[in-house]
């Protein structure tokens, strides 16, 4: 027993060739938002409060695709999304289709403790957001000309980029390799326990690159990308559409409860043997305090850390696991 | 294979007090969308068509609240959503605040089908859906726009994101009635239609349209062993994960279909009130709910018929 906590910057085809100036600020913004997780823990913050809090910093973040660094739809629009879920309670709020709300997680929030309702979306979110007085911005802030770029050659590809996909590759020529070098952009999500077992799970993302205006993704959907209850917390990431037909997180929960497996257990059966490969990553964090990070993509951007001083930072299963002082 | 199997609803939550005449329209409406999907599976219509067709005619009726028929928001506008799962392949779809579409089933459907995504909402939705645009005073029944007006003298908001008055003047002193949403059931209508169906190959599907708020997609589940449409109250059903909690009780505690669809109703809504249908693989057919009423009807290959509203 102990608290713990664990976080993600999306999973995906990250190519272990990621140039270092592409790696550097993600990474050094896991080790920030891991540190203030824990930090917050250490000084009894609930852990509602606490995956809230860390899911704000990644949202301002602009590396990950939350918040500010959101990819664009097919009309160059942003269209954010975001779930938070308490485990004790069940409790949970979710919103979608948000232009201008700077984080979307807190909005979450706000419709599960002030609307009788759990979910919100487009017109009836904003509106709720300006009445509850929120911050908000033109929606101009959340689009950085990295993310305009990315929706450029999606389009050229006439296709929809998931996270971290390659552009496609043009098989009859050459294609130049993208400006950027890469498509690293990852929904981005938290989960943590206290010492007492109380569990939460927050996920936050701008959906996928050139998705239909309209579209909604798996991370707002309880029981697929976000999920608690008394057993567990679970954020997933990858490619939406799957992981709402695996109802991932809410399985990983399931098998705990019903079949009586552990953490550890769950989790992998759920990576490596109920969804496609390619496709799923997640962060998952149980009442006893036990940490899992699988995926079953190439890489996940992924951070954690529990009370016994064990930490972790790490993109891929090769690289060194930098084990930092966050404690 | 236990051959086919199908169920419908036409929502949980009924006024005690609905006159004889309206119960009788419901239960003929309910009977005949269950012959239409047997027909259907006595020609050997895959699963995933005949819980959409049965769907789009409960739509097509403005007897129960979705497609015409559909509850108005606040605002005097219909805002419909509807979800539709294929369990052999795990696919599905789902629209939310769709407007103008005459069948949001058939609109989910084409998600599924014919984009890249799950879920579609809004403008958004309604953009894929311009072939199929009707005229939104379509869905506008008189019955309905009584309703919104029942509802707002009875200072309860309607599918909005405001909370509710608990006892506002008018309402103080009379013991405290029977509610769903917040509203009283006199003023409640029942959201959301839904079939579920297993064909006698064994495959199973499952379908739920409203005309209620969003997130139909906790409320519609299919897998390889069941399918699974519930309805009442929307958000006790998102935070029970109500529809794939029935598949996941059968397949990691190995319970059967009733007793899955008992053990969720009975321990997992805690004081929300909900109901669901559901069929097994092996064309089981089970329903179950903790309110004082659900529009039903099931069906087996075997000769069973039932068409219930309370208890």
């Amino acid at each position: 027993m102990g608290w713990a906590i664990a976080l993600h910057g999306g999973a995906g085809d990250i190519p272990l060739s990621l140039p270092p100036d592409r790696r550097q600020p993600r990474e050094d913004a896991l080790r920030r938002c891991l540190r203030i997780g824990v930090e917050a823990l250490k000084s009894q913050m609930p852990p509602l409060d606490v995956v809230e809090l860390v899911v704000r910093e990644l949202e301002n973040c602009p590396h990950y695709n939350a918040g500010r660094g959101s990819v664009l739809t097919s009309k160059g629009t942003v269209e954010m999304e975001a779930a938070i879920m308490d485990g004790n309670t069940k409790k949970c709020g979710a919103v979608s289709g948000l232009t201008t709300v700077v984080n979307a997680i807190s909005l979450a929030r706000l419709v599960m403790e002030k609307t009788p309702h759990i979910y919100l979306a487009f017109d009836g979110a904003e509106e709720f957001a300006k009445e509850q007085g929120v911050e908000t911005v033109d929606s101009s802030h959340f689009i950085t000309p990295e993310n305009i770029e990315r929706l450029k050659q999606a389009k050229e590809a006439n296709r929809v980029q998931i996270d971290y996909t390659q552009p496609i590759q043009n098989d009859a020529k050459k294609e130049p390799p993208m400006p950027n070098g890469d498509t690293q952009l990852g929904t981005v999500g938290c989960v943590a326990v206290d010492s007492h077992g109380n569990l939460a799970s927050a996920t936050s993302t701008g959906g996928l690159v050139n998705k239909m205006a309209g579209r909604i993704g798996d991370t707002p959907l309880i029981g697929a990308g976000t999920y608690a209850n008394e057993f567990c917390a679970v954020s997933a990431t990858g490619k939406g559409e799957a992981i709402i037909r695996g109802t991932v997180a809410r399985d990983v929960a399931a098998m705990m409860e019903f079949k009586g497996v552990s953490l550890e257990e769950a989790t992998k059966c759920i990576v490596e043997e109920r969804t496609p490969k390619g496709t799923v990553g997640l962060v998952a964090v149980s009442a006893k305090g036990e940490i899992a990070m699988p995926y079953n993509t190439t890489g996940m951007f992924r951070a954690c850390a529990s009370e016994d001083g064990y930490s972790e930072i790490a993109i891929w299963s090769s690289d060194l696991k930098e084990v930092s002082d966050v404690h | 294979m236990g051959g086919w199997a199908i169920a419908v609803h036409g929502g949980a939550g009924v006024d005690p007090n609905l006159p004889p005449h309206r119960q009788e329209q419901a239960k003929q409406l309910l009977t005949r969308c269950l012959h239409l999907g047997i027909s259907a599976l006595n020609s050997n219509l895959p699963a995933i068509d005949v819980v959409e067709l049965v769907v789009r005619e409960l739509e097509t009726d403005p007897l129960f609240n979705s497609g015409r028929g559909s509850a108005l928001t606040e605002k005097g506008t219909v805002e419909m959503e509807a979800s539709i799962m294929d369990g052999t392949k795990r696919r599905c779809g789902a629209v939310s605040g769709v407007t103008t579409v005459k069948n949001p089933i058939s609109l989910a459907r084409l998600v599924m089908d014919k984009s890249p995504h799950s879920y579609l909402a809004f403008s958004g939705a309604e953009q894929f859906a311009r072939q199929q645009i009707v005229d939104n005073d379509y869905f506008i029944t008189p019955e309905n726009v009584g309703m919104l007006k029942l509802a707002k003298e009875a200072n309860a908001i309607l599918f909005d994101y405001r909370i509710p008055i608990e006892t506002c003047g008018a309402g103080a002193g009379k013991e405290k009635a029977l509610q769903m949403n917040g509203l009283p059931i006199s003023v409640y209508a029942p959201e959301t239609v839904g079939c579920v169906v297993v064909d006698s190959e064994g495959a199973c599907a499952a379908a739920t349209s409203t005309g209620g708020l969003m997130n139909k997609m906790t409320g519609t589940y299919a897998c390889e062993l069941c399918g699974v449409s519930c309805t009442g109250e929307g958000e006790a059903i998102i935070r029970a994960t109500l529809a794939r909690e029935v598949a996941a009780v059968m397949e990691y505690k190995g319970l059967r279909l009733q007793q899955a669809v008992d053990f969720v109703i009975k321990e997992r809504l805690d004081q929300g009130m909900a109901g669901l249908i559901a069929v097994s693989n092996t064309g089981e057919v089970a329903y179950g709910f903790n309110c004082n009423g659900m529009f039903r009807g099931c069906a087996t290959q075997d000769g069973f018929m039932e068409v219930g509203i309370w208890e």
